[in-house]
């Protein structure tokens, strides 16, 4: 298991051990691998394909694919991040981001990628979907306008909540987050404290009663690049 | 040579991003050796004199107005800016787009709670506009060539584009001035 | 209160007919389906509470399957086939005719509760289009006469058996299929069209050890025939010395690429021959299991595919010490699909045969390493099987030399669209495209679909191009479109396909294909510039590039294949983008419901010629 090898990823070489994935050995090495539906401690998803790299000259999602000895990887070329910036900017026209009034704003990882990549404007136009809002519990909020289909919370209810609070109903551009009752959260098990609140990285899973606690220049991106924290660590060592 | 010329115009927007322009503060005697103003309602000149280097569009088209001085801003601009949120993604006017247009206009002008219209009639003069449909932000109406994001833009970010820009630099917005909200 | 309990009681029936397996929750489903006309939400709580599940989980399976439903439907469901080539020989008319006799439109159900209407993707009819299903009755060539009397029959004796009056050729008159269905078996070769003794080719394969069996298909050069064409020998290498104590042998007959209908045939008329090479797949990979994943569009076959598999256990094909051979036992499930065109994916196949939603898995673990129930699993297609009968029966030697060097064999091909002769070709590959457009009676095509909506659309310059694994590979779907068709509406359509069967779980495909279609049908509509094809292409290229499995990965070939080879089509519709206004801003189509309401044109965008009125103001201004 601790066994390791080497790969290269972007010309550099780094070090991975058996049973990793490309993004956790990266990781682990201070190489940020953007992505969207990864988090740590879940069950590997792979629906975003945000963190899609060139392995071998191949598109695979890193956050699935396991890193292998002499892989050769590409994350921060020109036509890897023209692919993400393509996919966030899916998703942004995909649902109904309307930053100046979300609550997540600045700690929104979707838009910390956007910001990473500086992203002004996508280049795809806005479908405007129609999508509900479930307020019924008392504590939290579903605002399906901002989800982004991640399946992280489907995911944290399940194996770290042991819930199964939520599951994805529909196929297709139908696809959505559905709650595990008849009719509304208020109906479920969930609780304010429940991994899988905290998993959402958009505003669709929201607690209520703490908006905009934090003031503007303070929030996580307003400073520093999502992944940041990940890059120091490679700076960090390297000193 | 002349001084540059800017034109600026709010469409479906809240003036908020004008705000956000005077928000420059002092740096506006600065702007304002570096240009001239054109059709703008800070000046409130209201048509084109000629061309202009630059335009800025706050706000979205919702309704067919909007798209004729969208128009004429590209018509008369040799760069066009998106500034601001509304401008980019339709905004706050754009939560209408998932509602259908005859709905909204019997929520504003007889269905809504707070609605006193003792005609009982959504106002139908031949001098407004038709709306669009939908609310469409500006880049899908005209071509754009840059974006200002914010709700609104910071006056930082303005400041630093029209700079570049007006000095011929590439627009190479830092990190810190690239915000949605 | 009665009926509550009625449903409880049938529900909890079904679920434990099933052994409350969750693993069978496909079959659970169907027959909670057929017996309510809907799975409701009293339903998914008793389902989930008997299988030891979530009710979201349940209802995420219900949800993805076209031919389950949560909301009542109509004791009959007429699922009229909506594909392309079925609209070419008028489905819309008879779509028309079924509303307006019905008295309802699609996707609803008439007052009585007796039938519903909907539109459903190609359900393998292509060479008798147009079709649909009624119930699990097929009934073809429709035409709109046809649709008024099915509709007054059905209300007079609501049994859509009845509907068919006369049965087609072969097993479709067999006294368990009894459909009106044809083979259109136009041209037999010597792989999977001839005749072969039961039990042979089981015999000659029992004599050899497993490992030999592999090789033997290795030396045949036996490639899938699904479309991919992954050897088949390497594939049964990986699942035979993958570390498992349970393997399965999968046969795909899911066949859902529009305009595809061998398997249909192969089922029909050689069902022994695919149970045959199903078995000694089993034996090769060392199973003891197989499962046919039939595609449900295909259920009027199940009952008499049932009794070929009771057959061959009385003669000892299947069961315990087939052929007599000890230590070697092997049988055969049947597990019906429920409507779904992504199930094909070999992952989300196992995904639906394990009772789950049909998403791809991601990879790795491939199949054969972790597949149906986490074991060491290959999936195989229809045809490829049987190619393994004959191979065992004929010799790897004979099957190596038939075909062209790449590529060795037969391949069966559907073909079906603007031709004298749709129906079924078994020819051996390295035949080209324009020979097969001869056979068939196609001088006229300008343009054919190769392999579905997921291969390419080619034009003349191709038709020289031979069908094989290294030039033009295809699962065999071929589509042909005379000189009055309309390709960009033809792949219009197949976009729509796209979008519809699309699983949503990755970001490229599930936004990419509805992004993609909006500007196909911009250029369609005379609203794009010489700037939309480029972004039709890096678009196409992206969704193309980061989708997570082959669904995704083909999805853009309708709009890439064509602006490939019929680029002047979208040219000759571009505007000129001298405009100020951008190409695809549609201002008229933007106003049309503002004057609706209003009952007034625009002040600056007159309808009549679509330009702006202040054109002048502009110019003088």
């Amino acid at each position: 298991m601790s066994e390791t090898f080497t790969f290269v990823i972007d010309d550099k070489e780094i070090e991975g051990c058996f049973g990793q994935t490309i993004l956790e050995a990266a990781e682990e090495a201070g190489v940020y691998i953007p992505r969207l539906c990864h988090l740590k401690g879940l069950t590997p998803f792979g629906s975003c394909r945000v963190c899609t790299c060139m392995v071998n000259g191949r598109a695979m999602a890193a956050c699935t694919q396991p890193a292998a000895p002499g892989m050769i990887v590409e994350n921060a070329s020109e036509r890897v991040t023209e692919i993400r910036k393509s996919l966030v900017e899916m998703l942004f026209v995909e649902g109904n981001h309307f930053c100046m009034f979300c609550e997540r704003s600045g700690d929104c990882e979707l838009q910390g990628l956007a910001y990473r990549f500086g992203i002004a404007a996508p280049r795809y136009p806005y479908l405007f979907p129609e999508r509900d809002l479930d307020a019924s519990h008392d504590d939290i909020f579903i605002d399906r306008n901002r989800c982004v289909l991640c399946g992280r919370c489907v995911r944290a209810s399940r194996e770290k909540d042991g819930k199964h609070v939520f599951g994805f109903v529909g196929r297709g551009p139908a696809k959505r987050v559905q709650v595990n009752a008849e009719a509304a959260l208020a109906e479920t098990k969930v609780a304010v404290t429940d991994e899988a609140v905290a998993a959402c990285p958009v505003g669709a899973i929201l607690k209520k009663r703490t908006a905009y606690r934090v003031p503007v220049g303070e929030r996580r991106y307003d400073h520093e690049p999502i992944g940041s924290d990940i890059e120091k660590r490679r700076t960090a060592a390297a000193e | 040579m002349g001084k540059a010329k800017i034109a600026t115009t709010s469409l479906a927007g809240c003036f908020g991003c004008h705000m956000s322009l005077l928000d420059i503060d002092e740096r506006i005697l600065e702007l304002i050796e570096l240009v001239d103003f054109d059709k703008s309602p800070i000046d409130d000149i209201k048509t084109f004199s000629g061309r202009c280097l630059v335009g800025l569009v706050e706000g979205g088209c919702c309704n067919e107005e909007n798209v004729e001085v969208l128009k004429s801003f590209r018509e008369h601009c040799e760069i066009l800016i998106s500034f601001g949120d509304c401008a980019i993604m339709g905004g706050i006017p754009a939560m209408r787009n998932t509602i259908p247009l005859q709905e909204c206009l019997d929520e504003a002008y007889i269905n809504g709670p707070t609605v006193y219209n003792p005609s009982g009639e959504v106002p139908n003069d031949p001098e407004i506009p038709l709306l669009l449909n939908r609310v469409y932000p500006a880049h899908e109406v005209v071509r754009i060539d840059y974006h200002l994001p914010g709700c609104p833009p910071p006056a930082d970010t303005i400041w630093e584009a029209l700079v570049a820009l007006l000095s011929n630099k590439p627009l190479d917005l830092p990190y810190e001035l690239i915000k949605y909200d | 209160m009665s009926q509550d309990h009625e449903l409880e009681r049938s529900v909890r029936a079904i679920c434990q007919a099933h052994d409350r397996d969750a693993g069978r929750l496909l079959d659970i489903v169907r027959q909670v389906q057929v017996r309510e006309g809907q799975v409701s939400g009293a339903a998914l709580d008793l389902i989930a509470e008997e299988l030891g599940q979530q009710r979201v989980e349940v209802e995420g399976v219900v949800s993805f399957y076209a031919f389950f439903s949560e909301e009542p439907q109509g004791r009959i469901v007429i699922r009229l086939c909506g594909d392309v080539i079925d609209r070419m020989q008028g489905a819309e008319r008879v779509g028309k005719v079924l509303e307006d006799e019905l008295g309802i439109r699609f996707g609803e159900t008439t007052e009585d509760g007796l039938i519903s209407l909907e539109w459903t993707a190609c359900i393998g009819m292509s060479d008798q289009a147009p079709a649909a299903l009624v119930g699990n009755v097929i009934v073809t060539q429709l035409a709109t006469d046809a649709a008024r009397d099915l509709v007054r029959e059905l209300r007079k004796h609501g049994d859509p058996q009845r509907l068919v009056r006369t049965f087609g050729d072969g097993n479709n008159a067999h006294e368990r299929v009894r459909a009106m269905v044809v083979n259109n078996i136009r041209q037999a070769g010597p792989v999977i069209l001839a005749e072969m003794e039961k039990g042979s080719a089981i015999r000659k394969s029992v004599a050899l050890s497993p490992a030999e069996v592999v090789r033997a298909v290795k030396t045949a050069r036996l490639r899938g025939r699904g479309g991919a064409g992954f050897p088949t020998g390497m594939k049964w290498q990986f699942t035979r010395t993958a570390e498992g104590d349970t393997r399965y042998i999968i046969c795909n007959a899911d066949e859902g690429e529009p305009g595809t209908f061998k398997d249909r045939v192969i089922l029909t008329e050689r069902p022994h021959l695919l149970f045959e090479g199903m078995t000694i797949a089993g034996y090769a990979i060392g199973a003891e299991k197989g499962i046919l994943y039939l595609r449900a569009e295909y259920a009027y076959l199940r009952s008499m595919l049932e009794e070929v598999l009771d057959t061959r256990r009385e003669k000892g094909l299947l069961g315990a010490h087939i052929c007599g051979k000890e230590g070697f036992a092997f049988d055969i499930r049947i597990q019906l699909g429920a409507g779904a065109y992504i199930c094909g994916e070999e992952t989300a196949l196992i995904s639906s045969a394990e009772g789950l939603r049909g998403d791809p898995k991601n990879r790795p673990p491939f199949p054969a390493q972790k597949g149906y129930k986490g074991c060491p699993s290959s999936v195989n297609n229809v045809e490829t099987l049987c190619c393994v009968a004959r191979i065992m029966d004929n010799g790897a030697g004979w099957f190596a030399q038939l075909g062209s060097e790449c590529s060795s064999g037969t391949k069966l091909f559907s073909v079906s669209g603007d031709c004298r002769s749709p129906g079924i070709y078994e020819l051996p590959f390295g035949t080209t495209l324009g020979e097969l457009l001869e056979l068939v009676g196609a001088g006229d095509a300008v343009g054919v679909q190769v392999g579905g909506p997921s291969g390419k659309m080619v034009g003349p310059a191709d038709f020289d191009r031979e069908f094989c694994f290294d030039d033009l590979a295809t699962g065999g779907s071929i589509m042909v479109f005379g000189p009055e068709r309309d390709l960009l509406e033809v792949a219009s359509g197949f976009m729509d396909f796209f979008i519809d069967e699309s699983c949503g779980y990755c970001t490229p495909c599930r936004v990419g294909n509805v992004l993609l279609k909006e500007r196909l049908d911009k250029v369609r509509a005379g609203l794009a510039d010489a700037s939309d094809l480029d972004y039709l292409e890096r678009l196409g290229e992206t969704v193309r590039t980061a989708s997570r499995c082959g669904l995704g990965q083909t999805s853009p070939n309708p709009i890439l294949s064509t602006l490939e080879n019929f680029r002047p089509l979208y040219e000759a519709r571009l505007k000129s983008p001298d405009e100020s206004l951008l190409a695809t801003f549609d201002i008229q189509g933007a106003l049309e419901e503002s004057r609706g309401i209003t009952g007034r044109d625009s002040l600056h965008f007159r309808r009549e010629d679509g330009r702006q009125n202040s054109q002048e103001k502009g110019a003088t201004a």
